[in-house]
């Protein structure tokens, strides 16, 4: 209903009205920072059910044996657990920080297309319902991983068609969010934010949309394969009428590898954005940031195999696949580089977000380096389905992903609301955080290179050991998050009772237009564009 | 203004829209795609489907390559299938016989399909078989036994380098599919 993106201008005085009072204020709303607020909240969410999940699963391997679950229902879990993490918690996140931030951070009133903007979140709800509703279903919830690899994966009870409907509602959701993000960004930029000014948060916001855009239709065309191979007797993936499993592994990983880096890049923008301001320099290398994100999201389609490296390629394939990830590292150090020269000598000071932030500049790049020894093909057949896997891909999406969404929590909740967080419980959540994502997944280093396989419920003794202590890591890494709720809930009620000023951090008009809006920020912002106040970066 | 900004955002979503259509319809592209790679590549151990023209090679008394048969049963169907011989050698270029036994252990009839696979995928396209039972799809009497030939003879021109082929067939049950139609 904002009067400056609705058709008339003669709107423009009666603009200032606040949102609906009531419960269908949230269900009706096209405001963007009400958007946000609702993906986010129902990110958090999906956090802590894909987190019980995840408990199930650590609970199950804290011993050899079959102690608490079915080995099917097990298996249940690893695939809700991820589809529920990927699609659920992370990407939505992500999506609900580009609602709140971007129209603020490019000096426009809202997102391009708002209506759109409201359908996409409720799409994104009906269709983790129907996922969620695959767990109560004959022959339970899909169980054959989030790859979803055919044949097993056709041997999914009823919930199968449920299962792929909801991965076409989650495609659809993202992808219209995709949309009204690059027309914000392309259509919304208030006059003088030219593409090189933007903050980087909305330069690796508008890649990852291209990226969405690219790709989830093409996982809607795989999961549909399967519907047909499954109900209309085709045979994309079945030998025996001439398909082939392996093609289906080629289209997933062509999607699934883009995928990972529509997590990743947004983390990387968030970082750029909450470094200088705690380090109180400008971000160094911006330019060579958007080209490093730019570089990322290109080479992440024409990588995809080094997922199939033990699936019998010819030596040609396995080399080429290998060298075009290795390349990957450069641009990704790049970045890494750009942020450690940012620190130095700077004024820091190590405020939670702050913390968070430097958390993941450590632990993602212990992530990314495990990444360069799997493109390594013929060590890859080591680690090919073992923990080794497991733990790479948890160190860059734990304490990598989900560690900056906490930070941009703690960033940008004090303008949210208005209200300022408890410092000292969120650095309670830090170190908490910190020291159990590292017990919860460094040891499953070890126990992939000895050899344990991926997707288990029950494993050999020599393993036991160090699934004690991963274990024990997981349970205090989902104890902790519980301080993180906590906080969130204290601040939007009050928080400190500090009143923050319009900056929240020291000089961080400097940084970014959302900093010279009051806090809380308004129902409304920038119905009339800023003079535009250029970031402060090379 | 406005209207300028609704038409340019228009405009956007229709070409942006345009490229999501596009990517769905390249994820089904990939199909054809794949298939053609794999024939002009001759990756992935691809095996033609028809029946070769028996041609006459000089044969290469010189070297000799030793052909194993692999045979197994998808999703344990119940059948019992083996090959009668396991493993021979034959010099490049002359065509031998061997015979394969089939059985339904159940009491319908039984549809089934079975998909070869040759590996080194590479050596694939010098596997010539001029007779299999893997051209169409075989059916089974209740408790019926087959004995089953595949002809087949080994390209001179087969690099130096394989020594060792494996044939390998899966038995699919197609029986509803097939008794459907």
């Amino acid at each position: 209903m904002s009067a400056v993106v609705a058709e008339h201008d003669d709107h423009h005085d009666d603009h200032d009205h606040g949102p609906q009072k009531g419960l269908l204020r949230w269900i009706i709303t096209t405001n963007h920072k009400d958007i946000g607020t609702l993906y986010l909240l129902f990110a958090l969410a999906m956090f802590f059910i894909g987190g019980i999940m995840a408990l199930v699963i650590r609970a199950e391997l804290f011993e050899p044996g079959l102690q608490f679950v079915e080995p099917q229902f097990f298996n249940s879990m690893t695939t809700m657990h991820a589809l529920v993490m990927v699609f659920g918690a992370v990407m939505p996140a992500f999506v609900g920080l580009a609602n709140w931030m971007i129209p603020m951070m490019i000096g426009a009133p809202d997102m391009a297309l708002p209506r759109m903007n409201n359908m996409s979140f409720w799409l994104l709800v009906a269709g983790v319902l129907l996922l969620a509703s695959t767990l109560f279903m004959e022959g339970g919830a899909p169980a054959a991983g989030w790859t979803l690899y055919p044949p097993l994966v056709l041997q999914t009870g009823k919930a199968l068609p449920f299962a792929i409907f909801s991965v076409h509602l989650l495609g659809i959701s993202s992808i219209m969010g995709a949309i009204n993000i690059i027309a914000t960004i392309f259509n919304m930029r208030a006059p003088g934010m030219t593409l090189m000014k933007m903050p980087l948060f909305v330069w690796t916001w508008l890649i990852t949309a291209f990226l969405l855009i690219a790709v989830m239709p093409v996982f809607a065309g795989a999961v549909t394969m399967l519907l047909t191979d499954r109900f209309f007797e085709t045979s994309f993936f079945d030998a025996a009428g001439g398909g082939d499993p392996v093609l289906y592994q080629h289209i997933f990983w062509f999607f699934g590898h883009p995928e990972v880096y529509i997590m990743i890049l947004p983390t990387f923008g968030v970082a750029s954005t909450i470094i200088p301001v705690f380090a109180r320099k400008p971000l160094f290398g911006y330019s060579s940031m958007v080209y490093a994100t730019a570089s990322i999201a290109f080479l992440s389609f024409i990588v995809w195999a080094h997922h199939m490296f033990t699936v019998g390629m010819p030596i040609a394939g396995e080399l080429y696949f290998m060298y075009a990830t290795m390349l990957i590292a450069i641009p990704t150090g790049v970045k890494v580089f750009n942020w450690t020269a940012t620190m130095w000598k700077g004024s820091m000071t190590f405020e939670t977000p702050m913390l968070f932030a430097i958390a993941f500049v450590v632990l993602f790049t212990m992530g990314g380096f495990t990444g360069l020894m799997m493109s390594i093909a013929p060590s890859d057949f080591q680690y090919h389905d073992t923990y080794f896997i497991v733990a790479h891909f948890h160190y860059v999406l734990v304490p990598s992903s989900v560690f900056i969404l906490m930070a941009a929590g703690y960033f940008w909740l004090p303008k949210w609301t208005g209200h300022m967080y408890n410092e000292k419980i969120g650095q309670l959540h830090f170190w908490m955080s910190v020291i159990s994502v590292n017990i919860l997944f460094f040891p499953q280093h070890f126990l992939g290179l000895a050899g344990m396989p991926r997707r288990i419920p029950d494993y050999a003794i020599q393993f036991a050991d160090w699934n004690m202590v991963s274990s024990i890591g997981g349970f205090i890494f989902g104890v902790s998050q519980l301080l993180f709720l906590y906080i969130v809930i204290d601040t939007i009620r009050g928080g400190t009772g500090e009143k923050v000023s319009d900056e929240v951090w020291e000089d961080a008009h400097k940084h970014g237009l959302e900093w010279t809006l009051p806090s809380p920020a308004p129902y409304h912002t920038f119905t009339t564009p800023p003079d535009v106040i250029p970031t402060e970066h090379q | 203004m406005n209207e300028e900004l609704n038409k340019k955002n228009a405009k956007l979503v229709r070409n942006l829209l345009f490229v999501v259509i596009g990517m769905f319809g390249f994820g089904f592209a990939l199909v054809p795609l794949y298939d053609v790679l794999c024939d002009i590549t001759g990756l992935n151990g691809k095996v033609a489907s028809a029946a070769a023209k028996e041609e006459r090679y000089q044969v290469d008394q010189s070297r000799e390559v030793t052909v194993e048969f692999l045979t197994s049963l998808n999703e344990s169907i119940p059948m019992v299938f083996r090959a009668e011989t396991n493993k021979i050698k034959i010099h490049p270029g002359e065509y031998v016989t061997v015979n394969f036994y089939a059985e339904n252990k159940t009491d319908h009839i039984m549809v089934a399909q079975a998909i070869p696979s040759i590996s080194p995928g590479l050596a694939a396209e010098y596997f010539k078989k001029t007779e299999c039972f893997c051209f169409t799809q075989q059916t089974f009497q209740p408790r019926e036994g087959k004995t089953m030939p595949v002809r087949f003879a080994i390209n001179p021109e087969l690099p130096e380098q394989y020594k060792t082929i494996t044939l390998a067939y899966t038995f699919f049950d197609n029986t509803e599919t097939s008794l459907k139609k």
